[in-house]
């Protein structure tokens, strides 16, 4: 099993995907307690050689790689080995997990106490469990989630626990440490703690890798970790990161175990606990320290209704039949393996490559649920301009057509057809009521206060302009969220039908060059694998051809009349991306003062792009999330448009090339033809 | 066995006659050798100068017409075959081998159950070949009436020249067992001398023809196989009537030996002076000094006596430019890379090497197996380790998986006596109930010690303390002796499997000791997996041992077998899955052979392996020394 190379297939619609039973049931029905103390024996790796974690803790301590780095340090700083190792140790205690089946039956116990009453149900496709069961037993196994919310982890050992399937390893940002009791109680269900930043510290680096690999190699437990790397504020995948994921390959690269499967794994909640939250956080608003204190605050998030929640185990993905072909592993034949070293640059983009594979793997398996298409609708609507909303039925209309577009697209919606739609819709929306509200038959956001009930999450009611702003951003912001869920099916048809629309002729290359344009530009904001141009196009081509929006010969690109709408729909999706970095631009070219810092640049940003949104000038509110605005200066500082300069303190200050940011943003906005691009043609 | 004959005796004799019990490779009553070893009449044909001293050169094994006494189509003498007889029961025939007429009661069930094969379903061979399979001779007449003149005896024969034809790749000899018959040699000559050689070197280049050197046949790398390319006529020159010794030179322990002898005759004759040289590749019964040479092998005992690079003293080798030799016997020198290394592994594509003189030593007085059970393949390659750290190494050492420790149980033949049966019991109950050991991961080293008695014992403790170190429990002599019987009927056995649908083939490589475990694990669950997806219906076997320790590293030998049955195209599959595990091998830190050579075979991993600067170098020199490709087996390069 798992030798099938991840994704790329021609046609989506012809995914076979399993389906889903709901695991809450059984707690509905059983009691708790006796689930919490049941009889656990999980099956385990076939070559495993069952260890304490204390024993684990001795063996990273006598690992050879340990053993050089803190030689090559002691010799560089001229301490002894002695103080070195316990330095060593003492970064393991603060890093190790001490998992106990005690503390994990107690989590089991409360958590379907409270899972109980937040979500309708949980729904697990139990065929991927029986894949990820055989898995462990074959090959060292790595479990990467998607990563939306804190309760991801928690989630995944709780469904691991009441699948009998042994419990994994995660790894966690040292942040949870913050919250004393809980922090203990994670570490005893299996997490181990990572600082966030460790940048220059080789012997930090030498611990963790080695506490990682020796788990993975031995076969110990299931390692998990997050290739986003952080929880996506924004419901859209982040890009991937690769150290852990450098990690967990290496073992395989060297020939230390014949094979690692990695399982992506895909978590989609109907409504996220941290909904407003986040879009405080990328208004500026700043998160909330983690803290014991804090969750408990949390505890009113009990009394809401979280819809469910859908887990999606995909399949295994074989480390070795990622490499066949890209990597050739004898090159660590000529080195003793123990001595670290920095990837070549061929492995790296194998990483690289592999880690995007790996997040489109996620993407693909998360379900949507018919909000997703309600709010990608509603949020076109409103920044149409249209102040009463919509009607419910022409919502729905939409909403079927949409439904019928992203299946086509390959989308895993979860639209109950026995349903009929309109009842589809109005539940839906009644789940969310927060963000949307129904009045004589119309729909709308709830962007004014009026009769909406308090959020818990949005401030008093707004004073000033600027405030009335930030509160309807709150909203906007939520929904785009929902949206973004979706954005994944559509990101490479919507690229290409913005280029045909920007696109003066309708010459395929011509067509080709600006669909690059835009995907490079935007490489930063959506998961789009390095060097896929011309796979990218020719998947949009193919999906949009098939739905007949478009016709497309050796030559050239021709829109049908009835490709008309979705097209429209298409480009507006992208179009408050499209503005925004305009946006971004503009800002920089016009107003980026000399001492520009990254630090300043989001608020700084975040003034300039209020004030055009007061004015009426920019009309996509969702343009004030921080997150956008620091994916486009990346994607500037990508390209060398803007460059940092080195010194001065920590911060470098951000030098621009007004000319280059200036055609940038001319090209974005269709007034220049895009340059030829720099590599493929089609 | 060893032991108990040298006990109270050390005389000279004794020795000697013990001595040859053990080397000849079982051959049953070595003392009355006539009953089994075929006299062939000494040639030196005319002019040859004769330099012979008192070696006597008859009782050689290998006649003109080799299909007289051995296979054409399968391993070894004709008479030595494993069968199932009426009863079902597997069965060794002939009276060669210690195991020839036992029976061995295991086999069959092991046949059964590791590779769902079934006596029912056979895939008999071809009995007879077919001549008119084969492709009539291109005969270059010109070469032919010269060749005449000097009385070089040669043939144009279908049976002679099918049998110089291949080695005994799985490949080559399936299609033997099918009748099928490519490109094979045109005409075979049996030049008796030296100065044969020269003549026949000489007219090939006059006369373009291609010529293979043939020494014994026992190729596993496609050396032998002809280029189907080659248009010119093909020649293949048999060495093996240049068998004689010589002379033996006490002074220096070395001795002049033809090229063409093969490893049983050389060693049986340099005993009846006391001497040996110790080289013993498993496939010494057949192979020749020449191919030794030609494909740097590696005997068993190398520990102690050294690979074929340490034993070689001198060596005198014909090629189209001329002779080429060293001037002096020196043991070492300082001259430039060593032009014996561009001979060594030449495989040969330069020319044919003629006589050589090897290293020799005094015949031990003193041999003793031995065996150690380890707990799992880990303690076990551990424990090897620490003895070459040590640099205790016995004369052999080798540690077999568990899978080929079963293998090895289920070729016990038949034990006569209830006791014997019975104390095999209580030894299974000690080790697996007593002592915990899994019998499903524990395996076995065998050993073989070698020198005088007391030196052996002493060395003996050195090598079972070490053991005791890392869990490893001294299994006695039966058991180490019976793993290296297996060496010596394993390519026999290869015969039967193929007559009940099933395949197989060992390779080898060499790796760092960092590598082993890695190596092992990966390669075996490699053809594990390339089986499952090349849709063989059966789990294969994939098995493997670490033959050889050196300081650096170690020699680890698979094996691997499947039950083709339901494979339109068997022979391409496994070639695949023989392909995907030595790209595994490499990939795992392992050369690309250890004693097996490249050939053709694994030609396609040459420039990877040295480089295309030292493919460069090498190419230069066979542009030199062979400018018009008469050497034409296109080898290595």
């Amino acid at each position: 099993m798992a030798s099938k190379v991840v994704y790329s297939h021609r046609d989506p619609m012809l995914k076979k995907r399993d389906d889903f039973e709901d695991m809450l049931e059984e707690r509905r029905t059983t009691s708790d307690l006796r689930y919490a103390l049941k009889c656990y024996t999980p099956a385990l790796y076939k070559g495993l050689t069952p260890c304490k974690s204390s024993e684990l803790k001795n063996m990273v301590l006598q690992s050879d790689q340990l053993l050089y780095v803190i030689n090559q340090l002691s010799k560089e700083t001229g301490t002894s080995t002695d103080e070195i190792e316990a330095e060593a140790s003492a970064i393991l205690e603060e890093m190790a997990h001490r998992l106990q089946l005690s503390t994990v039956r107690f989590f089991a116990f409360a958590l379907s106490k409270v899972f109980k009453t937040v979500f309708r149900s949980i729904c697990v496709n139990e065929e991927g469990i029986q894949r990820l069961q055989q898995a462990i037993q074959e090959h060292p196994v790595v479990l990467l989630p998607s990563h939306r919310s804190y309760m991801d982890f928690l989630l995944m050992s709780y469904i691991l626990y009441t699948y009998d399937l042994a419990l994994p390893v995660i790894a966690a940002g040292m942040d949870f440490m913050g919250m004393k009791v809980v922090g203990e109680m994670l570490r005893m269900s299996g997490a181990f703690f990572i600082r966030r930043s460790f940048g220059g510290d080789k012997l930090y680096w030498a611990v963790f890798s080695e506490y990682v690999k020796i788990m993975l190699k031995n076969g110990y437990a299931p390692v998990e970790f997050f290739l986003e790397g952080t929880r996506s504020r924004t419901a859209k995948s982040l890009t991937p990161k690769l150290g852990l994921l450098n990690i967990v390959l290496d073992p395989f690269l060297k020939g230390e175990v014949f094979d690692v499967n990695l399982v992506p794994v895909s978590i989609s909640y109907e409504r996220i606990l941290e909904e407003t939250l986040y879009a405080r956080e990328l208004l500026g608003v700043p998160k909330p320290k983690e803290s014991t204190s804090g969750l408990f605050k949390a505890r009113k998030i009990l009394s809401e209704d979280y819809g469910s929640i859908h887990v999606y185990f995909g399949q295994p993905v074989s480390a070795r039949s990622l490499a066949e072909g890209r990597v050739n592993r004898s090159q660590f034949n000529l080195i003793p393996r123990h001595i670290p070293r920095k990837p070549a640059e061929e492995i790296q983009d194998f990483v690289n490559d592999s880690a995007y594979r790996l997040v489109r793997a996620q993407e693909e398996n998360m379900v949507l649920k018919p909000w997703v298409l309600l709010a990608s609708l509603l949020l076109q609507n409103q920044a149409a301009g249209s102040k009463q909303g919509m009607q419910l039925e022409e919502l729905t209309d939409q909403a079927v057509w949409l439904r019928d577009l992203s299946r086509q697209f390959g989308a895993f919606l979860h639209w109950p057809d026995n349903i009929p739609p309109s009842k589809v819709v109005s539940c839906s929306l009644s789940l969310h009521q927060s963000l949307v509200r129904i009045s004589e038959g119309r729909v709308q956001l709830t962007l004014e206060q009026a009769g909406g009930r308090a959020d818990p999450g949005l401030p008093l009611p707004a004073v000033t302009p600027e405030e009335e702003l930030l509160n309807r951003a709150v909203i906007v912001l939520s929904c785009a969220s929902y949206r973004n869920q979706a954005l994944h099916v559509f990101i490479r048809p919507a690229l290409l039908a913005s280029a045909v629309h920007a696109a003066s002729v309708n010459r395929k290359q011509e067509i080709f060059n600006t669909f690059s344009f835009l995907r490079n530009m935007f490489s930063d904001e959506f998961i789009l694998r390095p060097g896929a141009e011309v796979q990218d196009f020719e998947e949009a081509c193919y999906l949009l051809v098939k739905s007949g929006a478009l016709q497309i010969n050796q030559q050239q690109v021709l829109v049908t009349d009835r490709g008309h709408r979705t097209l429209a729909f298409l480009t507006s999706i992208l179009d408050p991306f499209v503005q925004g970095y305009q946006m971004v631009c503009r800002f920089l070219c016009e107003e980026a003062a000399e001492g520009l810092t990254e630090k300043l640049f989001v608020p700084a940003v975040r003034k300039f792009i209020t004030k055009h949104l007061l004015s009426g000038r920019l009309k996509y509110a969702e343009v004030l999330s921080s997150d956008l605005q620091k994916n486009a200066l990346a994607a500037l500082l990508r390209l060398g448009a803007v460059q940092r300069l080195r010194g001065r303190g920590e911060q470098g200050a951000l030098k621009v090339n007004t000319v280059m940011v200036n055609s940038l943003e001319d090209t974005l906005g269709g007034k220049l033809p895009t340059q030829k691009p720099v590599a493929a043609r089609l | 066995m060893a032991s108990n004959s040298s006990g109270d005796s050390s005389s000279r004799h004794q020795t000697a006659r013990h001595r040859l019990s053990v080397i000849a490779g079982h051959l049953q009553r070595p003392a009355d050798s006539n009953a089994a070893v075929l006299a062939v009449e000494c040639k030196a044909q005319g002019t040859t100068p004769n330099i012979r001293t008192g070696v006597r050169s008859e009782g050689r094994t290998v006649p003109r017409r080799r299909q007289e006494i051995m296979k054409w189509n399968g391993w070894g003498y004709s008479d030595s075959r494993f069968l199932f007889n009426k009863k079902g029961q597997a069965e060794f025939t002939g009276k060669r081998y210690r195991l020839s007429g036992m029976i061995i009661p295991g086999l069959k069930d092991w046949l059964e159950s590791t590779f769902g094969a079934s006596l029912q379903h056979k895939a008999p061979a071809t009995p007879i070949l077919n001549s008119s399979a084969v492709q009539p001779p291109t005969v270059n007449e010109a070469f032919v009436e010269e060749l005449r003149s000097t009385g070089v005896p040669f043939s144009h024969e279908a049976e002679d020249r099918v049998f110089r034809s291949h080695g005994h790749c799985l490949h080559e000899i399936f299609a033997l067992r099918e009748g099928k018959i490519g490109r094979i040699p045109d005409m075979v000559v049996w030049p008796n001398c030296h100065n044969d050689v020269v003549k026949i070197v000489e007219l090939a280049c006059k006369h373009n023809v291609c010529l293979i050197p043939y020494g014994g046949g026992t190729s596993v790398s496609s050396a032998l196989e002809c280029p189907p390319e080659e248009t010119r006529s093909i020649v293949s020159l048999d060495t093996s009537q240049m068998n004689r010794i010589l002379w033996i030179d006490e002074k220096n322990l070395t001795a002049r030996v033809e090229s063409g002898i093969v490893g049983q005759d050389l060693e049986r004759l340099l005993n009846e002076s006391g001497y040996c040289t110790g080289h013993e590749p498993d496939s010494m019964e057949f192979s020749s000094l020449g191919g030794w040479v030609a494909t740097r092998a590696s005997g068993m005992k190398k520990n102690i006596y050294g690979n074929i690079e340490d034993l070689v003293v001198h060596i005198k080798t014909v090629t189209p430019r001329g002779v080429i030799e060293k001037s002096c016997q020196g043991p070492r020198m300082s001259t430039g890379p060593d032009i014996h290394h561009f001979i060594m592994g030449s495989e040969g594509t330069l020319g044919v090497v003629t006589e050589v003189t090897i290293k020799i030593r005094p015949m031990p007085e003193y041999q003793k197996y031995g065996s150690v059970v380890f707990p799992n393949f880990e303690q076990g390659v551990a424990c090897l380790r620490e003895v070459a750290k040590q640099r205790c190494a016995p004369a052999s050492i080798r540690l077999m998986d568990n899978e080929q420790f079963k293998f090895g149980h289920a070729l016990k033949p038949q034990v006569s006596s209830i006791f014997t049966s019975f104390l095999d019991g209580l030894k299974k109950f000690y080790i697996t109930k007593f002592k915990g050991f899994d019998p499903n991961h524990l395996c076995v080293a065998t050993l073989l010690f070698e020198g005088d008695r007391e030196k052996v014992l002493q060395h003996e403790k050195q090598v079972y303390d070490i053991a005791a170190k890392f869990g490893g429990l001294a299994a006695g002599e039966d058991n180490g002796q019976r793993g290296y019987i297996m060496t010596f009927v394993i390519a026999y056995l290869r015969d039967l499997g193929m007559d009940y649908y099933v395949i197989g083939e060992s390779f080898e490589t060499s790796v760092p000791w960092d590598r082993v475990l890695d190596i092992c694990r990966n390669v075996k669950a490699r053809i594990v997996r390339e089986c499952k997806d090349k849709g063989v219906q059966f789990p294969p076997l994939s098995t493997c041992r670490v033959t050889q320790t050196y300081d650096a590293g170690a020699c680890v030998y698979f094996y691997f077998a499947f039950n083709y049955r339901g494979l339109s195209d068997p022979v391409h599959v496994y070639e695949q899955v023989e392909h995907a595990a030595r790209e595994e091998v490499l990939a795992n830190g392992g050369s690309l052979s250890h004693h097996h050579g490249v050939g053709k075979l694994r030609k396609e991993w040459m420039r990877e392996t040295v480089s295309t600067v030292g493919m460069g170098m090498l190419q230069s020199v066979k542009d030199y020394v062979d400018p018009n490709n008469i050497f034409g087996n296109r080898n290595l390069l």
